[in-house]
């Protein structure tokens, strides 16, 4: 048993637990490698089946190959796929690209606000109808008390004080200084009313251990992490305003593991392609106390 | 492509001793930094005019990969030839106990530093308790700051021979003891000690001794259900029991028994998603399993292999635990209780003795468990459990204990004690040992019949019109079509319990409530609607019948005035004055448990 199985029990274990203790489960799929990965093992959790809705914030700047990419898996993979979008900021206009507002603040509007109000049920929330094939108003106004989220503790550093069960108060805020313990295999299902708990299986994960196992059970990916031709690729995915690609020949996941390996990635971290960070002090602390993922 | 090894450390001892100071110094003397880091440290200091030192080094990594949180266990990437190793620091304060805890119940090995100059302390102890309680069992002791003592030997070895007395005294063997120096580099990397007397191991040397934890294949097959699945709204007809391996392993056509519920069957197929189906599976795998026969199991039970040794059933157990809460955990308070995937309703029921963090003495006089406490107690669940002890099986041995939605404590399981019930459980997990099983499902008799089976006590004061309720009731399901069946207690009494002569006696009444359960045990797996009356049935008796049929099944109504006993009922019928409403009543909870459908 190598480590990439380990960190594969693991997950599955995880998954499996917040499946058993949260009515109102659901999973954040930002289409990322990350979240996909959680995707497959959440499909190797339950024999094929995804038995959990996935929630994808939207925020109408993400680049298209994207949402194509989503709703492609979405159909192939019968996935109870639903989206959440801030519309009241867009049409006020209150977006970065609309130059109204700087990126933090664009960030928070589009996805911590639309975050929220869609866990919450208080923003509309939309499904993928697989009869009529197209997005329809979710009549379910639930909120989720259970978020499957595929944060790794090496991203970042608030991420790396994360539990694996994580809980959040009444106003999703994240109280960093003073967590539950959590050891064995035992974790925070338990929780009070209008509270929710972040569920994060993928916390030990590093970049590489993710591209190693998308090799390994080849999963599909967004074909933006791939240099084309333009020597140019995605290594974080986000929105267009804010994310660049990095200058890379890496064409394949081989070439991708190569890279972060022993290539020139070696010491550079990954999230370096996203501008709101850096506007954020270098980290994503303040964000994330609100509610960000 | 080889993968690299990689082991958890965690480095554990009172505050000041210099933990972090051996870290760093181990990272510094085997080029363990990143480029200019040990330079710009030591500038710095030499800027604000203090000395420098090594433990500076693992704040200045610490501020940079964690924004200068620094309370919780951080974690320094650290490797030598042979491996990887992911060092935990652990915070030493006390009140940073919990991120302790929750750093080194992920260590496969432990450092723990005592200072020659102080001596052994509170948190030496403590936590040294707390790694033997949380599975670590190898363990190093450093006895850091011997330029301090003028390295002095004797020092040194009364540190070993008392710390090492404490360790054994808790049945861990201590792997080494070092003498070292962190802020001079004694035995920290080879070639660097400046005492003559001690030709053993440096720490980089002791590091690479240490095995990577294995997972105990070669023990009893250990499996907590987490789950039963049937997707069979996506068209799978699979009925899937899915679980991690907690220990030993399992092959198809393998006996697997789950327990406390005793039922058995047998393994018909591992299942995965997208590799072959495998003929065998091991710890500490997930997996999920299908069986021959249709048995009714849920998450919480736990699955052993039959012709292995067997896990413990009881409600009654004596453990070690530590106590995290910010309340204390208090005698008849109720708190939750969680082994495995199995969650129950506990309580305090005594504590054997406290221990005292300064010794492993007794330390009487307390009669609660306060926050950072460790103790030996007797616990009381509400529902009896599978487990092992810790001697046999730690995995399968620990609990944690939810206080207010929190997890307020942990521990392990020392030893099972016979609670009130273990007599009956012992017949019952005998019983179904060996039942034979109808070829025809339980679910199909549900479907053939429209109903579930259940069994309903009536039970209340005397005269208060019981038998009554119990045929009218009988009567508006049979006229609904439903199999539903009236059974006389006097039917019981002067048939099957004709051999118990004196019956009131004490243990004798708790024979006839044992066979009366069993007789419902029965007639439920014919997929009856049963219907039972009792005189002031109590929660001990209703204990008795629980163990013996299957809880989910139990549908207990107290009639006319309450407080007559301690039972707890499902449904409350303060009077029958009204039967048709008496009856709806019954009817209607029935309903809302799905048991029987209103026809639309």
């Amino acid at each position: 048993m190598d480590h990439l199985d380990r960190l594969e029990n693991i997950g599955v274990h995880i998954i499996r637990e917040a499946y058993a203790n949260f009515k109102n489960l659901c999973m954040l799929w930002s289409i990322g490698k990350d979240s996909t990965v959680l995707l497959w093992l959440t499909r190797k959790a339950f024999f094929g089946h995804v038995p959990i809705p996935l929630v994808h914030i939207d925020t109408l700047y993400k680049i298209p190959e994207m949402i194509e990419y989503r709703d492609r898996l979405t159909r192939e993979w019968n996935l109870t796929m639903i989206y959440g979008v801030n519309d009241e900021a867009i049409a006020a206009k209150k977006t970065y690209p609309d130059g109204t507002v700087d990126r933090i603040t664009c960030c928070r509007n589009l996805k911590t606000t639309a975050l929220v109000n869609t866990l919450n049920g208080k923003g509309r929330r939309f499904k993928f109808d697989h009869r009529a094939g197209e997005y329809a108003v979710d009549t379910n106004k639930e909120p989720f008390t259970g978020v499957i989220v595929g944060v790794r503790a090496d991203e970042e550093g608030s991420r790396s004080k994360e539990r694996y069960f994580s809980p959040r108060d009444r106003q999703s805020e994240w109280n960093i200084g003073d967590q539950p313990p959590e050891f064995w295999n035992q974790y925070k299902t338990d929780f009070a009313p209008g509270t929710h708990v972040r569920i994060h299986p993928l916390l030990d994960w590093t970049e590489l251990n993710i591209w190693e196992y998308i090799r390994r059970e080849g999963i599909p990916t967004v074909s933006l992490y791939y240099n084309k031709g333009d020597k140019k690729r995605y290594r974080s995915l986000g929105c267009w305003p804010c994310t660049m690609p990095i200058e890379s020949e890496s064409a394949s996941v081989d070439e991708v593991i190569e890279e972060l390996k022993s290539g020139k990635l070696k010491n550079i971290a990954e999230r370096s392609g996203r501008a709101q960070d850096k506007d954020d002090g270098g980290g994503l602390e303040t964000l994330r106390r609100d509610g960000y993922m | 492509m080889g993968l690299r090894e990689k082991l958890n450390l965690v480095f554990v001892g009172h505050v000041d001793h210099g933990k972090s100071t051996i870290v760093g110094r181990l990272l510094a003397d085997t080029d363990s930094l990143p480029e200019g880091k040990l330079e710009q440290v030591k500038n710095n200091c030499e800027i604000n005019s203090k000395p420098f030192e090594y433990a500076f080094l693992i704040d200045a990594l610490k501020d940079e990969q964690s924004q200068g949180i620094t309370i919780d266990a951080a974690r320094v990437f650290f490797k030598t030839v042979k491996r990887d190793f992911i060092i935990i620091d652990a915070p030493g304060h006390i009140e940073f106990l919990k991120n302790m805890i929750t750093g080194a119940s992920r260590a496969e090995a432990a450092l723990l530093v005592i200072d020659a100059e102080e001596g052994i302390r509170e948190n030496s102890r403590r936590h040294g308790f707390l790694l033997s309680m949380l599975g670590v069992r190898q363990i190093a002791v450093l006895v850091n700051k011997m330029d301090l003592v003028g390295y002095e030997k004797s020092v040194y070895d009364g540190i070993v021979s008392e710390y090492g007395n404490f360790l054994r005294g808790l049945k861990v063997e201590p792997k080494l003891f070092i003498p070292v120096s962190g802020r001079n580099g004694d035995n920290i990397t080879p070639g660097n000690n400046s005492m003559g007397w001690y030709s053993g191991k440096s720490v980089l040397e002791l590091l690479d001794d240490f095995i990577p934890y294995e997972s105990p294949v070669l023990k009893p097959f250990r499996m907590p259900v987490q789950d039963v699945y049937k997707f069979t709204k996506f068209g799978d007809g699979r009925r899937i029991v899915a679980g991690t391996i907690d220990a030993g392993s399992i092959n198809i056509g393998d006996g697997i028994v789950f327990y406390p519920s005793g039922k058995k069957s047998r393994v018909k197929s591992i299942e995965s998603f997208n590799s072959a189906p495998g003929e065998m599976m091991a710890a500490p795998s997930t997996t999920g399993l299908t069986l021959d026969e249709q048995i009714f199991i849920k998450r919480g039970e736990l699955a052993a292999k039959a012709g292995e040794k067997q896990p413990t059933v009881s409600s009654m157990m004596r453990v070690s635990l530590f106590w995290l809460g910010k309340m204390p955990l208090m005698k008849k308070k109720e708190y939750i209780l969680k082994t495995g995937t199995f969650k129950v309703p506990m309580k305090l029921d005594s504590i054997l003795r406290m221990i005292d963090a300064e010794s492993l003495d007794d330390c009487t006089g307390k009669d609660q468990v306060d926050r950072h406490d460790v103790a030996e107690c007797i616990l009381n669940l509400s529902k009896a459990a599978a487990f092992d002890l810790a001697e046999d099986n730690p995995l399968t041995s620990r609990f944690v204990i939810v206080d207010d939605f929190e997890i307020a404590g942990g521990g392990i399981i020392i030893e099972s004690l016979d609670d009130r019930q273990s007599w009956v459980r012992d017949m019952v997990l005998l019983r179904n040992y060996k039942w034979e099983r109808s070829a025809i499902p339980l679910d199909k008799r549900y479907e053939r019949y429209n109903q579930k089976s259940m069994l309903i006590l009536i039970t209340g004061g005397k005269d208060v019109g019981k038998k009554t309720l119990a045929r009218a009731l009988e009567k508006s399901l049979f006229d609904e079509g439903k199999f539903v069946y009236f059974l006389g207690i006097g039917n019981v009494l002067y048939g099957v319990d004709a051999d118990i002569k004196v019956r009131d006696r004490k243990e004798n009444a708790e024979e006839h409530i044992r066979r009366l359960s069993e007789v419902s045990n029965i007639l439920l797996d014919a997929g009856i609607i049963l219907i039972v009356t009792a005189i002031d049935l109590t929660q001990y008796d209703l204990e008795i019948i629980k163990t013996t049929v299957n809880p989910e099944s139990i549908e207990a109504v107290w009639v006319g005035d309450e407080g007559s006993t301690d039972m707890k009922y499902d449904l409350y019928i303060p009077t029958i004055e009204n039967l048709d409403e008496a009856v709806g009543m019954i009817k209607e909870d029935l309903q809302n448990k799905g048991v029987i459908f209103r026809i639309w």
